[in-house]
């Protein structure tokens, strides 16, 4: 690998639920500034890596670093889109309130978001195309404008590497290409975005970067080079071919 | 003494004004928490740790022997705890669900409690009476004292809600994320649940353990349908607390042989049905409305797509027909051909109708967008 | 022992297995809070019943309250589809609003009634064997004990009748509507059994340790077995073991058989979920600490199975790059030497030709069978016996 900036660091991570081993001796390297997909079947372990690099789960063995640093001292680098599913959109509050929920980690403790953190929100909405809705209850949103009002509250969070659990699930087609769009913005800017991903159709379409991971890591490099058959059969069983290897 | 005359009194009478305080008191401090309880799928943990708070209440005057009320809750809140440790215990280290968990320790806690209460009650030297009170509740036994510790705990409690009030809204939203934001979630979640149960301990004196979970409830579940906005909806459910309360006691002081628990919970059950049916944001009646009204501008406009239909086969499409070609077709009433006339989209003259440009064109747009099928 | 006492142990053995039996299907079902809901909402419709019957052992009487707690459910499953709450907030709304009517349905009729708030939570054991059933002037002995009779024999022959059903049901509905078993039917007679059932125990011991009685057995064998078979023997000996022995201690206390009955199913249960072979919370415990140095040690094989370079393998890197306390690192360490796994040669740790084996064959089970349990290693390596 050339010498490029490490934004994320991973070795010899060991994730296990209960007494199911789910991540198993994983190294990993992201190199700063990749637009990056994590496929892998069902089970294979995508959010579950995710969530530990984000400390949300306590691996048994390894350590995550954040350009360089554990990631307890760079979170604020980081920023999250989690599945949509996770949280109760009856929830009683409007699309510009959870956009805003991205300021709170820069706000710490106890202090109120202000007008600086409203402007920060309205803005990012407008990057989403939501800001038509900044009042509307979350719960009459459709999915699509769902999974925005999350990008929008991860861009509300201004990092320079952002995690994306499955951001295309359940989206119609507009907001599919809206969110890979600001996607490749954020990657012209610089920043680095992780995305687990379910559509292997789109990889070459979408990423430039791709991780293939079934509880151990199969493979991970450049779209063009390892975006194979036999990365592929690796990864999802016996072969598997699919109609995107031109 | 019927209620009339207990909301004359009440301002001038000194246990009345008291009671009323009281009972205010704890219906807004219960319909603040409870909010939070009900947004977190939490509600009948309500129920466990109120029944659960009975053998505290009757251990602590085992082994002190103290009446006041004080030494009592301190032992509630004890059992209490304990209690909702256990039930984290149960889901997280077997695999018995929250349901059982919740279920178990409700009832065994309960029954335990009175084992000791039936036991406290047979001693000799007994000066026992009035732990009973705990069962359903008594207003009428609150001292001044009971009511300053209650107005010292909100005061506490509501301190330390809009304190953190940006940390309790995002961790009820999206727990996950406000780890990764760096937040301690684990110190939140423990704040808010030790308030939910310092927030029915509380209320057992008043409402008591049996139906105490209703009062957290029933205030934030009718707030709910009132409000998208959590903090509307905190200070709503607080309002109609208090409020239940008021009544509630209102109504057992004016009553005999009446506990106050039952009649608070009654009280507030009102406030939900009321705000189930008429809530002009979510309510079943409003949507029932929207519902029919949503159908019939369906009907009206199949109506218009039938009278198009007809229009398009001849070259002047505002060619008169007669309504009587109108009759097999289900969706066509007199009043719906009236509603078409008035939205200018035809034209009505004796028996005879005709579409107008207008009409037609709005026909035609609903036609490029998307034909309605039945 | 004299006859009441025989007969008090009686009844409160058959509402025991009158109740676990429904209990186990409220457990497994996850709707166990569905038997504190229906207890309690029941007891208006007791109330109700006995102004019009004016005997608390009716038939009649029954049918009208389990009646209120099939409404009950009805009730609670059409606000959760209205969506205006969350599902476990229309229960806590539904039972405390009706248990209030009931109550002061009770407070404010007490001349008519022969109902107390005591009796309704606790119930009167004590004196069920002095209400007799005479018929024709004959002593055909307590009616409550006719009564819950009753009940059992035709909970139990529902469950013989339907046990099929029931298992399919309760273990995969998408199933038993492909056999043609409808799971709503199933649904709603499993409500009005444990409806019926709640009333009938209701006299016996009141609306909240009815509860105990239907979900503690239930939970408790839930910990020593998942046969559906066993689970059900295992509930009803839990059950009765708790009623007959609650009695005694109530006796001894000279204080509420209920609550003593409540207490002790508590004190078993409190007993098995400690210690359970498999699923006590000392063994889970156990295991999962096992769990943890099994999946440390295997990640540790891995990993020097993977690195050649020396520096990778050092003594000292375990801490550094695998990132693990020192206490575990040594412990982990010290096993994988232990089972000659592992060798130390100048501070360097290298796989045995064992370790390289035993790597390999952890790496088949993590790739080809990942939901498989580490467990089957163990018998291949004795690794960790003793």
């Amino acid at each position: 690998m050339d010498n490029q900036t490490l934004a994320v660091q991973i070795d010899d991570l060991t994730v296990a639920y209960n007494y199911k081993p789910v991540l198993w001796d994983i190294d990993l390297s992201v190199p700063e500034g990749v637009l990056m997909a994590i496929v892998g079947p069902n089970g294979a372990g995508k959010s579950t890596l995710i969530k530990t690099i984000l400390g949300i789960i306590k691996p048994i063995a390894g350590t995550v670093s954040i350009y360089g640093k554990p990631y307890s001292k760079q979170r604020k680098l980081v920023a999250y889109v989690p599945q949509k599913g996770s949280v109760d959109w009856d929830f009683p509050t409007t699309a510009l309130d959870v956009v805003m929920m991205g300021t709170y980690g820069n706000l710490g403790w106890i202090k109120r978001p202000g007008q600086k953190e409203k402007k920060i929100a309205l803005e990012s909405m407008e990057k989403v195309d939501m800001l038509a809705y900044k009042n509307r209850q979350i719960s009459q949103l459709s999915g699509g404008q769902q999974q925005r009002v999350f990008l929008a509250r991860a861009l509300a969070q201004d990092a320079s590497i952002y995690f994306m659990d499955e951001p295309f699930q359940g989206v119609d087609a507009t907001t599919e290409i809206a969110i890979i769009n600001i996607l490749k913005e954020l990657r012209k800017a610089g920043k680095t975005v992780v995305v687990v991903h379910h559509d292997l159709q789109t990889v070459p379409e979408y990423f430039d970067w791709v991780t293939f991971l079934n509880v151990k890591k199969i493979a991970t490099g450049p779209v063009k080079d390892i975006f194979n058959d036999d990365n592929l059969t690796k990864t999802y069983g016996i072969n598997y071919k699919v109609a995107v290897n031109k | 003494m019927n209620i009339q005359e207990y909301f004359e009194l009440v301002w001038t009478d000194y246990t009345l004004r008291t009671i009323t305080l009281g009972t205010a008191v704890l219906g807004a401090i219960c319909g603040m928490l409870g909010s939070f309880a009900v947004l977190r799928k939490q509600s009948l943990l309500g129920d466990a740790i109120s029944h659960a708070a009975l053998p505290g209440i009757a251990l602590a005057f085992l082994i002190t022997g103290a009446k006041d009320s004080g030494t009592l809750l301190l032992g509630a809140l004890v059992s209490g705890v304990i209690g909702t440790f256990w039930i984290r215990g149960i889901t997280t280290k077997t695999h018995l669900k929250s349901d059982t968990a919740l279920g178990l320790i409700l009832s065994i806690f309960f029954g335990f409690g009175m084992l000791l209460l039936t036991f406290i009650q047979k001693q000799p030297n007994a000066n026992q009476a009035g732990l009973d009170k705990y069962l359903f509740g008594q207003a009428a036994t609150l001292m001044e004292s009971d009511v300053r510790l209650m107005i010292i705990v909100t005061g506490i409690s509501l301190f330390v809600m809009v304190l953190f009030w940006k940390e309790f809204k995002i961790l009820l939203f999206d727990a996950d994320y406000t780890k990764t934001l760096g937040f301690n979630t684990k110190f939140i979640d423990v704040l808010i649940t030790f308030l939910i149960v310092l927030a029915i301990v509380l209320g057992l004196q008043t409402v008591g353990v049996v139906l105490m979970s209703a009062i957290l409830l029933a205030p934030a579940a009718a707030a709910r349908q009132w409000t998208n906005n959590l903090g509307t909806m905190v200070l709503l459910a607080a309002v109609f607390g208090a409020l239940s309360g008021v009544f509630g006691t209102a109504i057992s002081a004016s009553q005999n042989n009446l506990s106050t628990g039952p009649v608070i919970v009654l009280v507030a059950g009102v406030f939900v049905l009321f705000s189930f049916i008429f809530s002009h944001k979510r309510g079943l009646l409003f949507r029932e409305i929207r519902f029919r009204k949503n159908r019939t501008d369906l009907k009206l406009m199949k109506t218009l797509q039938f009278m198009y239909g007809i229009a398009q086969e001849h070259e002047n499409i505002s060619h008169p027909h007669a309504i009587r070609i109108l009759n097999n077709f289900y969706g066509f009433t007199k009043g719906s051909l009236k509603k078409l006339e008035n939205e200018g989209w035809i034209a009505i003259d004796g028996q005879q109708w005709a579409m107008t440009p207008k009409g037609y064109k709005q026909a035609q747009e609903m036609y490029n967008q998307k034909p309605i099928n039945e | 022992m004299s006859n009441p006492q025989i007969e008090i142990q009686l009844i409160a053995a058959i509402v025991a297995i009158a109740c676990a039996i429904p209990g186990v299907f409220l457990v497994l079902r996850k709707m166990a809070l569905i038997s504190d809901a229906i207890s309690h909402s029941i007891l208006p419709g007791i109330v109700i019943g006995f102004f019009i019957t004016q005997d608390l052992n009716s038939p009649l009487l029954i049918l009208l309250a389990a009646l209120t707690g099939v409404i009950t459910v009805v009730m609670v499953e059409f606000i959760q589809k209205t969506g205006l709450v969350k599902e476990d907030t229309a229960i806590g709304l539904v039972f405390p609003v009706l248990f209030s009517i009931g109550v002061i349905l009770i407070a404010k009729n007490a001349n008519d009634v022969h109902l107390d708030v005591d009796a309704v939570l606790l119930g009167e054991l004590a004196f069920a064997p002095f209400d007799r059933l005479m018929v024709g002037g004959a002593d055909w002995g307590p009616k409550s004990l006719w009564v819950m009779g009753s009940i059992l024999f035709i909970t139990i022959s529902l469950l013989i009748l339907f046990f099929k059903e029931l298992k399919v049901t309760t273990f995969d509905a998408g199933l038993s509507s492909v056999l043609g078993i409808s799971p709503v039917v199933m649904h709603y007679g499993l409500m009005s059994v444990s409806s019926v059932t709640v009333v009938g125990a209701f006299d016996a011991v009141g609306a909240i340790l009815v509860v105990a009685l239907m979900i503690a057995p239930a939970a408790t064998a839930y910990l020593l077995t998942e046969d559906l078979k066993k689970m059900i023997w295992l509930s009803i000996l839990f059950g009765v073991f708790s009623a007959i022995s609650g009695y005694w201690v109530a006796n001894i206390l000279d204080a509420s058989i209920s609550g003593s009955i409540a207490t002790t199913l508590g004190v078993v249960f409190l007993l098995v979920y400690l210690f359970a072979p498999k699923k006590g919370l000392i063994s889970v415990l156990y295991r999962q600490k096992q769990q943890r140095i099994e999946v440390s040690l295997i990640t540790f094989l891995l990993h020097l199975n993977r690195h050649e370079e020396e520096s990778e393998r050092h003594i000292n890197h375990l801490q550094e790059h695998i990132n693990w306390r020192a206490v575990r690192a040594r412990s982990v360490l010290d096993l994988a030497e232990k089972n000659n796994l592992v060798e130390i040669e100048n501070q360097v740790v290298s796989l045995t030709e064992k370790g390289l084996a035993f790597t390999e064959k952890s790496l088949e089970y993590i790739i080809n069978n990942k939901d498989e349990k580490i467990e089957p290693m163990k018998e291949d390596f004795f690794l960790f016996r003793g």
